[in-house]
This record gives C-alpha cells, structure tokens and sequence, in this order.
C-alpha cells in the first residue's frame, strides 16, 4: 500500500479507529460521564468530515488493486453523510437521555454504521461492497434491538433482520452470478467483460435481477419495501431517524457504482427494471400513506414514494439523471431529517409525538415549531419553493429530456395525490384544537438545530442552484 | 418603477406575516394588514395613473433568475402592462374595502388576527399571479391562492361542513391544475421557455404543429395547450362541471366570500385565458369549448340561484352565472369584454356579498332568507347599498353591470363560431334569470312580512361603521365604473399591447360607438334590457304582489323543484359514485370484522375514495414476516418472469 | 466429478430450499434463522464452483467472508431472538404481527 492509497483511505481509517477507541472508552466511563461518549463521536464525525474535505478528489482515482475508489460523487455523498449522522446524533442526545436510555451502544453503533456507508460509497469490487453493506446494516438491526425492553423494537429488529439478511442472500446469489459468468469480482473489469458477453445476455439478466432485488430492498422499493414501516415505527424514534437518513445516501452510491459503473453495459435492462419499481413504489407509498394514523408509520411510506421518485432518476441511465438522482437523495434525507428531528423535539419521556394527532393544534402550542414542520411538510409535498420541490422538479425535468413524458405525467400524478397526507398535519396543526397541551420540553441545542434544519430546506429551496451545483460537479457537469 | 412593483407585492405579505407569526395583538394586526393592503392600493391606483395617463411604459423584466435547468429559465418576474394594471388596482381596493369590513365582521371570533393574516397573504399571492411575467410565477400564484383558499374556507374548522367544503375545493381543484400544470408542462415542449413574451414570439411557428396522443389522431397542438390551461381556469373559475366547489366554499366568512370566492380568486382563470390570448385566437376549436362551458355555466348555475334560501348562496350561484358571462367573452374572443365584466362583477359583487354579510351580522348569523323580511327599515344604508349592487347585476341601464353584460351579449351575438349561437340564447335567457333571481333575494330579505323571531327583531340594527363604510365605498364603482370606462377598454386602445385578438374575431369597432348615451339608447331597443326588466316584473309579482304563488308553483312542478335542489345532481352523483361506493364496500368489508381501520380511515375526514382504497391496500402489509417474504420472493419471481424468461 | 451445471444446479436448489423453509414455516423463528443460513451455504456453493471451474481465487476468498460474516450475522440474529423471547415469552412467527397495515 503506497502513502497515497494511505490517504485516501485517511477518513475510513479514521473513523475505524476512533470508533474503536470510543467503544472501549466508553466500557470503562460511568454513566454520569457519558456526554463524553457523545462529544468524541461528534468530534470523530466532525475530524472526518474535515479530512473528507480537504482530500476531496479532482477525478475518480484507484485504490488498493482497484477495490477502493474516490472520486468527486462519493466524497459529496460522504461529506451529506458525515453530516447528517452528525444531526442525527444532536437530535439523538436529549431524546435518549429522557429515556434512561442514554449509553454508549448507540454512538459506538452509529459510527460503525457510518464507516460501513463510507465504505458501500467508496467500494469499487463487489466483495468490499458487500462488507460495506453488512457492517451498515449489522450495525442498524443492532441498533434497532437497543430498545431491550420494548416489544415494538425487538419485533421491528427481527424483522428488520431476517428480511436484510434475505435480501443479502439474494443480492449474493447474485453477484455470485455475475461472478461466474465474468470471472472477476472487480467493478471495472466486470463492466469490461459485460460488453464481450453479449451471448450469455440471459444469463446476465438473470444475475442483475437478483441484483436489482437487493438494492431494491436497501432502498425500500416496492415490492421489497415490507420492511420499512414496521421498522420505522417500531424502532426507537432516534434510531428510525438514523435509519431514514444517511444510509439512503449510501444505498444510492450502492446502485451507482453496481449498476452505473459495473453494468452500465445492461442499462437497457435494469432500466426497465427500475421504471417497474419506481411507479410501484411511488403509488404503493402515497396511497398507503393516507390512511395511517401513526406518523412515523406515515413517513415511512412517504419515504418509499421518495424512492420511486429517486429511482427516476437513475433510471434515465445519464449523468444529468444521476445528478438529479444525487439532488434528490440528498434533498429527501434533510428532509426526512427535519421531519423525525421534529417527532424527537415534540416527544418527552412517557410520551412519544408517534400519533398524526399529536400534532392537532401545534400552532397554538408553539408557533414557530409549526411554521418550522408546515415547511418540512411543504417541502416533501413538493411545493415551491421548498428544496422538495426543486428535487421533484429536476427528476421529472430528467424524465421530460429522455423521452420518457409518459412516466413523467404518473409521476406528476402520483405527486398530486401523496400531497394529500402531508396537508393533513398541515390541518392538523393550524386548525385543530390542541388535545396535548402540555409544555414542550426541549433543550435548546436541539431548538437551534431543527429551526436550522428546517430553514436550511427553505434556504436550499430558495437557492436551488447551490446545491444543484454541487450535484452537478459530483458528476463533472459543471 | 422596479421598486414600486416589489412594494405591491411585497407590503401585504409582510402584513401577514407580521399579524400570521408573531402572536400580535387584534389591533395590531389589523393595523399592519389594512396599511399594507392601503399601501399596496395606493402605489397599484399610481402605478395604474403612470401606465394609462402619464404614458408610462409598459414593465417586463425579470427581477430574479431563480434557477437554470438546461435551457429552461425559472424566474421571478414582472409584466405590468394595462391589464394587469387593472387587475392590481381592482384586486387591491376590494382587498382593502374587505380589510376594513372584516374588522366588524370577525369581531368576536377568536381567529381574528389569523385571518387577517390569510386575507394579506392572499392578497400577495394573488398580486403575483396577475403581475407574472412566466407561467412558473403565474402557477406558483395560481396554487398559492389556491392554498389560502382552503385555508379559508375550512376557517371554522370546527363546523362539519366546512370541512367537507374544504376537502371538495381541494380535490375539484386539483383535476384542474393538473390540466393546467400538463398545459405548462405541454408549453415548456414546445416552446422551450416559460416567459409570456418568449413564447407569444413563437406561436406563429406552431400555428400548425400537430401532435399525436392517441396515436394516429393529429391534434393541433395549439388547441390541446389551450384546452389544457382552460381546464385549469375552469376548476379555479368554477365553470360546470368543476363549479362544484364554489356554492360549498360559503361555509367560509362572509368577507373571505366577497373576496376570494367572487371578486377576485375565481376570477383568475378569466385573467389567465385573457393573458393567454396569442394563443387562444389560433384554436378555433378552443375558443369554441370556451364559449360552450361558459354559456352552460351561464344559464344553468342561474336557475339554481331561483330555488336557493341561503342568501349567500343565492350570491353564490349568482357568482357562478356571472364566470359563465365572462367565459362567454372569452369564448367569443371579445377577452376586453370578459376583463370589463370582471372588473365591474367585482365591485358589485363583492358590494352584493358584504350587504349579505351585513344583514347576516343584524340578524344573528342567521342566513335563511326565509326568515328574514322587511328589513329596509332597520337598515337603510344596507338596503340601498343592496339595491344598487342588485341592479348592477341585473344590468340595470346606466349601472357598471348593464355595460359589460350588453358588450357581451353583444360580442356572442355577431360571433361567428361553432356553439355561438346557442351561447347567444343562454345569455339572453341568462339575463331573466338574473333579474329574476337577485330580485327575489331583494324582496325576500328587503320587503314583504318580518318573519324573524321577536328577539332577533329587537336587536335588528345597521351595523358600525367599519362594515357600512366598505359598502358604499363599494357602491360608488358599482354605479359608476361601467360609463367612466367602456369607452377605452372596449372600444379604445386601452387593453392594444396587453390583449390579442384577430381582427376578424374583433367585434368592437370604434366607428361603432357613440358615447355613453348612445350605447345606452341602443340598448334600450334591444332585448337584454326587456329581458331584465321582465325578469324584476316577475320577481315583484311572485315575491311582493301575489306570493301565495311561488308556493303553488312549487308544487304544481315539483319535479323541475326538485332537479334544481339536487343541483342538477352533480352533487349527488359525486357522492353516490365516489363516497357512497366506497362506503357501500366500506360497510362489506366492516361486516368482515375491519372496522377499525376503515372506520378509522374514513372517519378521519380524508378523501373517502383514495383513503378506502389506501385501507385496502394496506391490509397486504399483515405484519406477518413470512408474508413479507413471500412479498419479496413474489416480487423477484415477478421481475424474472418478466426480464429473463419473457 | 460432477460438472459445473451440476453444482449450479445443487446452488439453485439449496436456495430454493431456504426461501420455501422461510415463507412455509409460520411456527419457529429459529428455524427461519437456519434457513438464512442455508441461503447463503447456497450462494457459497455457487462461488465455490465457479472459482474452482474458472481457476480463480477471489470466488473462494468472497466464500471466506461470507461464511464470517454469516456467524456476526447469526450472532446478532440468536441475539435479538433472545431479547424478543424475554418480551414475548415465545418465538412463535405468527406472533411477530403487532405493527402492520
């Protein structure tokens, strides 16, 4: 390994050994120190963030005999993810500690977690993504169990495991597949062979589906998407907001560099593939949203709809598409974030805001939370100019220019009717009477940072073009 | 000019933010909302002198580019030429006047100073509707004012009703912007830009570009873009059969009926087709379907107006009527026409609804007419107000409504069009109806035998100045507006930069007119003007001279009664077809022992149709992990099935 | 010895086995843990073949990782199954339908 592959391996590195370091730190510090816990895993997140930046790559460079990769896509998408596991830690902190439930587990977990989608950003060989991929979701069905003494979240953990580990199966078999039919496990020599295979096309297919399934379940795609609301809702709120975030970013690098980069050659087949999921998943998640009445329940579906709206990017098989793709990831996540970050803000100890009805009357209670969610909700609705829209807008924009009018229009559609349930907390908050009129408690970092988190949503929207820019130049467009 | 402009858009949603978000006092609130408002008045009523008298240039430029996707701009702009100088000025003065009554009206509700707050914000979105300069701002208003709307309607939240009022406008809504949002969508194709002037440059070249949607069917594509934007200014302009919000929105308060829901908001689908008119007078076809919907609209939602006893609902169909009227316009390309009806339906209008409200405030928020009677003596300024608005809508000779509806009547008479002459008789038969109708609600809340109960009776009296002020300040354009100001918007060169029209659609030739009075002495000679004249004769016959009458009539055509009440069953049909099959499955699937979720699916109050179906569906999600990794095999046998073995 | 197609075919088999010991037993959990297990002993199988019939390592070293990874996985796995038992007091799969709709 020479000093220069050293480097670019300097954030994973990093975060491997703090993550450790912290987790025997944390084995021998009593409880009343624990904050500690907390403040050096924000500060690791914070370190790597910085190393992140300043190694930031001009052009896609190799590593470690190909298996390792950096390049302008994945250092964007590991800055939003460093940063918003960083959110979600400030969010976290209040909310565990009201429950007696403030240990170490969860920010150790965390970081692990965080390594494995800093690890599925950079892989560059189905081996190493596979790793990636079960040090991320080891680490979450983990952190879902954390919650020992709840029936919900140890329900959600089984399920939530023994569906990931099918779907690992599957995605296994089939890279094992492609494995055999080309030979290589190298993302770059597998996208060099596919175009000299043309013969075994069926074969191939018959690899990617399995393929295709697997990031589909990652993602949360219809119909592999079973998992998502008994998860989202079971789990502890913090750990669904966990969950909800950053590793979407990750999921959204898995697809890039399996199907773009190692079987770019098949796009017209998983092209197909993905145009199937994605209206499934747009209409499976905004009709089957309407009709829940537990709001976490409520965002998880909204977040499958999200990812059909995600796919329609990738789906136009180019590098404007994939950008819109990256725009909308990363729009859904700071979204998402906000969103459960707003479900922690309202929760106490004993009472969790889960209910669509807790947030009857949120305007009279606390106005500026309200205004603060009313954007939240206007933005995944879809509505200019919050960044939701601009995320929406520039997919179907991606759509239009490829061709495909047609799915444009469904997805306009589907669009129109999921904007139904998010207008009814909008209701619920400016017109009904409060039923829950006991004082918000609140501490006030998490105060500063959901108002930051929800104006940031207005702030983007309203400057569209910062981070289209920064989407764009991931994909050397600008 | 430039910083003019922002300050008239700009001074109502500080207005409403401040009353909206910072937890102000009442006189706060109304202080800050009724200045910017005023301000925004006062600077529309400058900006209109500059443009019109003083030779102002017309303003179009883009003050903000908010984003650039390929080639196609999104900016924040503004096109103030004459009309929509008119329409600033229109928009905010009733704004204001409505400012000002609401004072009164709301005095004792606890949402005062929230719905000064909607009432600012809307008057925002609005004004950047009608000064956009590119359909990306215009849609952007479009929904906004839309939004406020609801936000509006459903103010008493608390009332049933109400809710289900609100959900209706929304979902009806919603089949209109998603025509027009494909119209928009259908321009940016073909045209490759948002900008009105870039693409009325253009419309030349696409005159006769074809496309095909079912294929082997060549549709001009100028006419599928029209009917596709005019489908969105039929649900926001409640043409039939999307006008099924409108008499519903009157659970709203009464001043929010007076702004948004007759002088203003619906109004804006009239606005857009009259800015949209490049490209209207290329589609022959187009204009046709206008010109049908409107007259339907005309005619039939007038007949409604004969059975109704809420007096706000009566306005309400009236209102309905009146849109027809101005489609008609529109339809028979006489787009000034259309625009000189708005302005005048405006003022009167929004005078007829503010007296309803008036009335509605002595009489205890009762709004049944059928207890109500003999009310001029109580309050005179009301009655006489209430009478000049009626007899602007009548088109009583000389007042603002006689005039833009006889340069309708008019127009549809020498149009020469495919429904022309159809629309021309349902005007015509319009204008006895209206009579008709406005008079019946004059003598039966006016005149005849008090028949409120005692206590209402002794507490009868005109209300405070905030609410009478507004009515006459109302009741001047109402008279006046029509004479002052036919003479430039129809015949003049008035409306020559901002409205198109081909001069073989153009009607209004100016070697035609021959001052006020000679329109009007032309008038008297024909048939509107009898029409209405027969229509109050009648009205006074059955409702003051001989009214055991109606009654009997009633029963003795109890079947034609009956099609009125039901409103034609568009109502019934929607509830029958929509809810009542989704509550008869419902109620199969209850007995199944599912209650609790479609029960709690529906009694949530959310679109039954879409939330039974969504109830449906998710019983797929059991909760049981075999099936949903049955779901997941499933759906990997799908995907094979389909991409390796087919 | 049996050809590649063969042991392709045993790969395709064992896998077939787990989905339908997955979705066809409703009764035990650790039974549905084994057949995760046995999924991807099928997957281990396919790469085996194919790095032995292609003469390249990689297909046997993924084997090495998966079968590591299995034993983290089982672990975590035999764990919240624990967990879920001291709540639930049983490990029955039909019980697990608390959250759905």
């Amino acid at each position: 390994m020479t000093l220069i592959e050293l480097n670019m391996l300097m954030p994973e590195i990093i975060l491997l050994s703090m993550a450790s370091l912290i987790l025997i730190i944390d084995a021998f510090l009593p409880d009343d120190l624990r904050d500690l816990t907390y403040q050096l895993s924000q500060g690791t997140l914070i370190g790597v963030g910085l190393v992140i930046f300043s190694t930031y790559p001009q052009q896609t460079e190799l590593a470690l005999h190909g298996m390792f990769v950096t390049d302008p896509m994945g250092a964007t998408l590991k800055l939003f993810i460093v940063g918003i596991v960083f959110f979600t830690f400030l969010y976290s902190r209040s909310y565990l500690k009201e429950r007696n439930f403030f240990k170490g587990e969860y920010f150790t977990l965390g970081l692990f977690a965080t390594l494995g989608m800093l690890i599925m950003v950079s892989a560059h060989n189905m081996l190493v993504i596979y790793l990636g991929l079960e040090l991320l979701s080891l680490s979450l069905y983990a952190m879902v169990a954390m919650h020992r003494d709840s029936q919900s979240a140890t329900e959600a953990a089984m399920k939530y495991f023994v569906l990931g580990a099918i779907a690992s199966g599957i995605l296994l078999y089939g890279m094992s597949m492609l494995y055999g039919m080309t030979g290589t496990l190298d993302l770059n020599e597998l996208s060099q062979s596919l175009s000299t295979l043309d013969e075994y096309h069926t074969a191939l297919v018959f690899g990617l589906v399995f393929i295709v399934v697997g990031l589909a379940f990652k993602l949360g795609a219809v119909p592999f998407h079973m998992w998502v609301p008994d998860v989202y809702q079971g789990s502890p709120t913090s750990v669904t907001l966990f969950i909800s975030s950053a590793p979407k970013l990750a999921a959204f690098a898995m697809v890039m560099r399996l199907l773009v980069d190692g079987m770019g050659h098949l796009h017209s087949d998983w092209q197909d593939m993905l145009i199937l999921l994605s209206i499934l998943s747009m209409a499976i998640g905004n009709i089957v949203a309407i009709s829940q009445t537990n709001i976490k329940r409520m965002l998880a579906y909204s977040t499958i709809s999200h990812v059909g709206f995600l796919l329609l990017g990738i789906l136009t098989a180019d590098k404007a598409g994939y950008a819109a793709s990256m725009f909308y990831v990363v729009s859904y996540a700071l979204m998402t974030l906000g969103g459960f970050g707003m479900i922690l803000l309202l929760s106490r100890a004993g009472f969790e805001a889960e209910n669509i009805s807790d947030y009857k009357g949120l305007n009279e209670r606390n106005s500026w939370f309200a205004f603060i969610m009313l954007i939240l909700m206007l933005s995944m609705m879809g509505v200019p100019p919050m960044l939701g829209f601009w995320a929406k807008f520039s997919v179907v924009m991606q759509l239009i220019n490829s061709g495909m009018l047609w799915l444009a229009i469904v997805a306009v559609l589907f669009a129109v009717i999921g904007a139904f349930y998010y207008l009814r907390i909008i209701w619920m908050m400016y017109f009904e009477k409060p039923e829950e009129t006991a004082p918000i408690e609140d501490t006030m970092d998490m105060r500063v940072a959901v108002s930051a988190n929800g104006l940031l949503v207005l702030g983007l929207g309203l400057m569209p073009h910062t981070l289209m820019t920064i989407c764009l130049s991931a994909f050397s467009l600008v | 000019m430039q910083n003019i402009y922002l300050t008239i858009v700009f001074a109502p949603l500080v207005g409403a933010v401040i009353a909206g978000l910072f937890g102000v006092g009442r006189r706060v609130a109304h202080t800050v909302t009724i200045a910017g408002v005023g301000i925004s008045f006062a600077l529309s009523a400058y900006a209109f002198y500059k443009l019109v008298f003083a030779g102002g240039e017309v303003f179009n430029e883009t003050l903000y580019t908010w984003a650039v996707a390929g080639n196609v701009k999104l900016e924040v702009g503004f096109l103030v030429d004459s009309l929509t100088a008119l329409m600033m000025v229109v928009v905010t003065f009733v704004s204001w006047m409505v400012h000002f009554y609401t004072i009164g009206y709301m005095r004792d509700d606890p949402g005062y100073q929230r719905f000064f707050s909607y009432i600012s914000l809307f008057t925002f979105s609005m004004l950047m509707l009608v000064m956009s300069n590119n359909f990306l701002q215009l849609f952007f208003g479009w929904e906004a004012v839309g939004l406020v709307s609801y936000l509006l309607i459903g103010f008493w939240f608390t009332r049933e009703t109400a809710i289900y009022a609100n959900l209706k406008a929304f979902l009806v809504n919603r089949v209109g912007d998603f025509g027009f949002l494909l119209g928009i969508a259908a321009i940016l194709m073909f045209f490759d830009s948002l900008n009105y002037t870039e693409v009325f440059a253009q419309v030349d070249v696409h005159k006769d570009t074809t496309m095909q949607i079912i294929s082997g069917y060549d549709w001009s594509v100028m006419t599928v873009i029209c009917i596709l934007l005019f489908i969105g200014a039929m649900g926001k302009s409640a043409q039939v059969p999307l006008h099924v919000w409108l008499p519903d929105s009157m659970e709203g308060p009464t001043p929010i009926s007076a702004l948004i829901h007759a002088a203003t908001m619906v109004t804006a689908g009239i606005f857009m087709v009259a800015r949209m008119s490049p490209l209207f007078e290329l589609s022959e076809v187009a204009l046709s379907f206008v010109l049908v919907i409107g007259a339907i609209t005309a005619l039939f939602m007038g007949f409604l107006g004969l059975v109704q006893n809420d007096i706000k609902r009566v306005v309400a169909y009236s209102t309905l009527s009146q849109l027809g009227y101005m489609t008609v316009a529109l339809g028979a390309s006489a787009y000034a026409a259309g625009i000189f009806h708005l302005m005048t339906h405006a003022f009167f209008k929004a005078l007829l609804f503010l007296g309803a409200g008036s009335v509605i405030i002595a009489m205890h928020h009762e709004q049944d007419m059928r207890k109500m009677g003999g009310l001029w003596k109580y309050m005179p300024i009301t009655y006489i107000t209430a009478l000049i608005g009626s007899l602007a809508l009548i088109g009583f000779p000389g007042f603002a409504g006689f005039f833009s509806k006889d340069a309708i009547i008019e127009a549809v008479h020498h149009a020469d069009r495919a429904g022309a002459t159809f629309a021309y008789y349902a005007v015509l038969f319009g204008v006895f109806i209206t009579a008709l109708y406005s008079f019946r609600m004059f003598f039966l809340v006016f005149h005849g035998k008090e028949r409120m109960d005692e206590h209402t009776r002794s507490h009868l009296h005109e209300p405070s100045a905030v609410v009478t002020w507004p009515l006459i300040m109302l009741a001047i354009p109402s008279v006046f507006i029509g004479g002052l100001t036919i003479e430039a918007l129809l015949y003049g060169e008035y409306f020559q930069n901002a409205i198109f029209v081909t001069p073989e659609h153009n009607f209004f030739n100016p070697a035609d007119y021959h001052g006020v009075w000679g329109f009007v002495v032309h008038a008297l000679g024909q048939p509107p003007v009898w029409l209405a004249g027969a229509g109050f004769g009648t009205a006074y016959y059955l409702y003051m001279s001989n009214t055991e009458l109606p009654g009997r009539i009633k029963d003795k055509l109890e079947w034609l009664h009956g099609i009125l009440v039901d409103k034609y069953g568009f109502d019934r049909f929607n509830e029958w077809f929509f809810a009542g099959g989704s509550r008869g499955i419902g109620s199969f699937l209850w007995q199944q022992g599912d209650a609790k979720i479609i029960d709690g699916g529906l009694v949530n109050g959310s679109a039954k149709t879409v939330n039974w179906f969504s109830g449906v569906i998710r019983h797929m999600q059991t909760g049981l992990l075999y099936h949903y990794a049955f779901s997941m095999i499933l759906g990997l046998a799908l995907l094979l099935g389909i991409f390796v073995l087919w | 010895m049996p050809t590649l197609n063969e042991f392709l075919m045993l790969g395709a088999i064992l896998f077939c086995l787990s989905i339908a010991g997955i979705f066809l037993n409703r009764k035990n959990l650790i039974i549905l843990l084994m057949c995760i297990e046995l999924m991807l002993l099928a997957v281990n199988m396919n790469f085996i073949a194919f790095s032995y019939f292609s003469g390249d390592i990689a297909g046997q070293v993924f084997v090495f990782f998966i079968l590591t990874v299995a034993a983290a996985e089982a672990a975590i796995g035999l764990a919240i199954l624990v967990v879920l038992f001291r709540n639930r007091a049983t490990i029955n799969v039909d019980d697990l339908d608390s959250m759905k709709g």
